[in-house]
């Protein structure tokens, strides 16, 4: 925090008079709604790092909000060094206008995600509605919280986890799917734009019966808001949701801040920044320090993006572009 | 005002009319107006004086407040210029094509605010008209405070020329003539007739502006890039923090922003209380 | 010849036209240019879409009805404020331009939080069966809100200036006095109430910042076209999201001219009258 101030002032006097501040580097983490917490720590402790091995000072500013809009605002110019976003067909979009390699999936372990999350429910206290499992979630009566997959990045992992599980259910089909999620959604009275609104909804708003959310979310939400009002059900087969990060080449490449930028995202991998993901109840691909806060996340199975649907570009095409199979369910509604 | 005539034996008692009347009124403007401005003072207040300061001390709410005041010392003189102008023209001189002027001037009172924002990502933005040029010369504007200047000029451009014409038209031009005829010279009549005859509602118009220019989320909201600490002016960082399960912080930053609310009536009332013979009511500007 | 007299037609004019130019003009016609890039037949498949169509139904309709609730409201608020002395009489007057000064997002918010389930007035509806936030209900709430000023404003100038006599001579000839209010005042604030009504409209259509906090935003049911007009952008739709800017641009410039051409003919009206 103490670094804004002096970052803000040359900032400030960067936009003004369009000169390059003297000798800090400074980064723009253009990043999706639920991970401010997180970044706030890894900020702070790659900026100790790079100071202690190299003696600049890094400055990393942040841009948080829905991840399809981060991206298109990357897109119209928002100078990224880093894009840490919910889902990699978001980077797949700068990526299509020439911002970053095609390949940049590549680039860094793990499909490019340091760390992970799954789909959680979170539910009231005492559970009362008795929600154990998708199909609870389409009981009469019973209202669902989740945020609009067209315009959330975050959402679309929840849609297809629903749409995943109707699949893989004995005798699932691509019909007997599509008649799940309709019915699923038909239970949804709001339907925020972003993740951190539907939260909001849900624990704030006292709206319906069962959140869907990411894990960290449901986890940091429980947290912040009160464990004795709130309970995280796991259901029984669930997507792994892989958030992606990559350097945007075209930006870093005109700054001078490749060298500090890749570092960043490989600071993530490092033990220290599982150390912090895992902190921030996202969970590690490091599996030493997974099994330090195993008891923090519970044992799931779940299923990949790869595994059920190919890749992103075909989900969005089938399910989320204009006239697909989302709007076709808000048609028949 | 009601004494005068008497209760006719087939109506109500008028008092008890009267009474009625204002009652309803009174009932909508509380659940209407005080209502809400009440909640944002309470939610702010909820936990305490203490971390309502802290929560605007810190620096994220310290920067956005210096940018937002940024932005409105750039966009609010600009549009006093441009409606002393546009006001000039209009109120002293006929020309073809004045009425549809004036519909323009007006125009931005009724664009959404998304649209505002928007078309100056058409105009500046990577893949906009002027994007590529700005980008080999390494200006910014989108995404910055460039941008959000812009979008605000925009937004609150009518305010000023809106409440000039029809004071200038209604006080006429025969002082300035007078002036004119006496040998001022164009800027001596200026500064010496006609400023004078329009500094209250001039100061009128600057104040509305300025709340609005304060104020605007939409079209700041889609130029801005939302770096915290950066391109965040008070209603984004209200937003953000809303977002961030941080209610105390965003309704402490609205409170300020509702105190701004509040000062900017106060004043206006002032002034029409002071100088209302010499303000023209011009309806549907602000 | 009043030009000759008076200097800086020219320069004022000249400025005056440069920068609503290069403020207003240039921007628009950015926008008109790239809704260009879809042709008519995808314009109308655009506006023809099951969710474009809600989305028109509930920003004009639902700011229809705030508008008219306001002209409602704004007689009866107006009426009350040039009418009648009471305590604090001042003081709400001057609360009436609340919704111009207070931010939309702070609006929001506060909205939000007064009609949610477990708000002030939310808790109390909600036995009712009656939910405003997050329902089309709120998204009208909102707009009631931000057009509120428009109408009140409009009329208040009008009904301070109506002569008294004129109702005095109704009622001394025999009118009661809702006939007096029907058949003498009401056609004479016709003109201000109409202003202020295509004012309220024009305003309520396009809001946006009020209204995403409160609507819920469900496709299909609580989404407004400002909203559409933003998400078409975020899946990088710009000649989409443009095409409908320029829809609801026609729409509010329409509205402006109508509220001009009344003003126009109010003014004769009352120079006939007079």
């Amino acid at each position: 925090m103490k670094t804004f101030f002096p970052a803000l002032v040359a900032a400030a006097g960067l936009l003004l008079a369009g000169v390059a501040p003297a000798k800090d580097i400074t980064l723009l983490n253009v990043s999706y709604d639920p991970t401010r917490e997180l970044y706030r720590q890894v900020n702070g402790a790659f900026a100790a790092q790079w100071k202690a091995q190299h003696g600049d000072s890094v400055t990393i500013q942040m841009s948080h909000g829905g991840s399809g809009k981060q991206a298109r605002s990357v897109v119209d110019g928002l100078s990224a060094d880093v894009v840490t976003l919910a889902l990699a067909y978001d980077i797949d979009a700068i990526a299509d206008h020439g911002l970053l390699a095609k390949d940049w999936q590549k680039r860094l372990p793990s499909n490019a995600s340091p760390y992970t999350s799954t789909i959680v429910f979170l539910v009231r206290k005492g559970n009362p509605k008795d929600i154990k499992d998708w199909p609870d979630l389409v009981r009469p009566g019973i209202q669902v919280v989740t945020p609009n997959p067209k315009s959330s990045g975050g959402a679309r992992w929840n849609f297809l986890a629903a749409w995943g599980y109707a699949l893989k259910q004995p005798g699932g089909n691509d019909d007997k799917a599509r008649a799940f999620v309709r019915e699923l959604y038909g239970h949804v009275p709001v339907l925020d734009t972003g993740a951190r609104g539907a939260t909001n909804t849900f624990v704030q708003r006292g709206i319906g019966d069962v959140l869907i959310a990411w894990e960290n979310e449901a986890l940091l939400a429980r947290q912040e808001l009160g464990k004795d009002k709130f309970e995280i059900v796991v259901p029984s087969l669930t997507i792994l949701a892989e958030p992606p990060v990559a350097v945007v080449d075209a930006n870093a490449d005109k700054h001078g801040t490749r060298a500090v930028a890749e570092a960043y995202l490989q600071f993530l991998y490092s033990p220290q920044g599982q150390e912090i993901a895992a902190k921030n109840y996202y969970r590690p691909r490091s599996p030493e320090v997974a099994a330090r806060y195993a008891g923090q996340f519970p044992a799931t199975h779940t299923f990949t993006i790869d595994e059920v649907f190919g890749d992103w570009r075909q989900v969005q095409a089938k399910f989320f572009n204009d006239g697909a199979i989302f709007d076709q369910l808000g048609a028949g509604n | 005002m009601s004494g005068r005539h008497p209760s006719r034996p087939w109506g109500w008692p008028r008092r008890l009319v009267h009474l009625g009347l204002i009652l309803a009124a009174l009932v909508f403007l509380m659940l209407f107006l005080v209502l809400p401005l009440a909640t944002v003072f309470v939610e702010a207040f909820r936990q305490g004086v203490s971390p309502y300061v802290a929560s605007i001390q810190q620096p994220e709410a310290l920067s956005a407040i210096r940018l937002t005041l940024l932005v409105a010392v750039i966009a609010v003189p600009l549009n006093v210029v441009f409606g002393v102008a546009a006001a000039w023209a209009m109120a002293r001189f006929d020309f073809p094509g004045k009425a549809l002027l004036g519909a323009f001037i007006d125009l931005p009172f009724s664009v959404s605010p998304v649209i505002s924002g928007l078309v100056y990502v058409l105009l500046f933005g990577a893949q906009g008209w002027f994007g590529p040029w700005l980008d080999a010369h390494g200006v910014k504007i989108i995404f910055a405070v460039p941008g959000l200047v812009l979008a605000t000029i925009f937004i609150t451009l009518p305010f000023v020329a809106r409440e000039l014409i029809p004071l200038m038209q209604s006080q006429g031009s025969e002082e300035e003539e007078a002036a004119r005829v006496l040998g001022a010279s164009g800027w001596q009549m200026f500064f010496r007739v006609t400023l004078p005859n329009i500094r209250w509602g001039l100061l009128y118009g600057v104040l509305l502006c300025n709340a609005r220019a304060m104020g605007e989320f939409g079209a700041v909201s889609v130029v801005s890039g939302h770096i915290r600490g950066l391109t965040t002016t008070m209603p984004l960082e209200v937003e953000m923090r809303y977002n961030e399960y941080d209610y105390v912080g965003a309704f402490a930053v609205a409170s300020l922003l509702a105190l701004l609310a509040l000062l900017t009536l106060g004043i206006k009332t002032l002034l029409e209380w002071r100088y209302g013979d010499e303000l023209a009511h011009a309806p549907g500007g602000h | 010849m009043r030009r000759r007299v008076l200097p800086g037609f020219g320069i004022s004019l000249g400025y005056a036209l440069a920068y609503l130019g290069l403020i207003v003009l240039l921007p628009l016609a950015a926008l008109a240019w790239k809704a260009s890039g879809i042709g008519v037949r995808e314009l109308l498949h655009l506006l023809s879409t099951p969710r474009t169509l809600a989305a028109l139904r509930l920003s004009l309709g639902g700011a229809l009805l705030a508008a008219l609730v306001n002209v409602a409201a704004g007689l009866l608020v107006g009426w009350v404020l040039v009418r009648y002395r009471f305590p604090g009489r001042r003081l709400f007057d001057a609360l009436v331009d609340l919704p111009f000064a207070l931010p939309t997002a702070v609006a929001g918010i506060a909205l939000t939080t007064l009609y949610a389930p477990n708000g002030w007035l939310g808790g109390w509806l909600a036995p009712m069966g009656i939910q405003v936030a997050y329902t089309p209900l709120g998204a009208f709430v909102a707009m009631v809100f931000v057009g509120f000023p428009f109408v009140v404003r409009t009329l208040q100038p009008v009904l301070a200036s109506l002569e008294r006599d004129v109702e005095e001579a109704a009622e001394s000839l025999g009118a009661r006095r809702w006939q007096t209010f029907f058949r003498v005042i009401l056609p004479m604030l016709a003109p201000p109430l109409l202003t202020g009504f295509a004012l309220a409209l024009a305003r309520a259509v396009g809001e946006y910042g009020s209204v995403i906090f409160i609507a819920g935003n469900i496709p299909m049911r609580s989404e407004i076209v400002p909203l559409l007009i933003v998400q078409k952008l975020e899946q990088f739709d710009y000649a989409g999201a443009a095409a409908l800017g320029v829809v609801m641009l026609l729409l509010s410039f329409a509205l402006l001219v109508a509220v001009a051409l009344l003003q126009r003919w109010s003014r004769r009206w009352a120079e006939h009258a007079a």
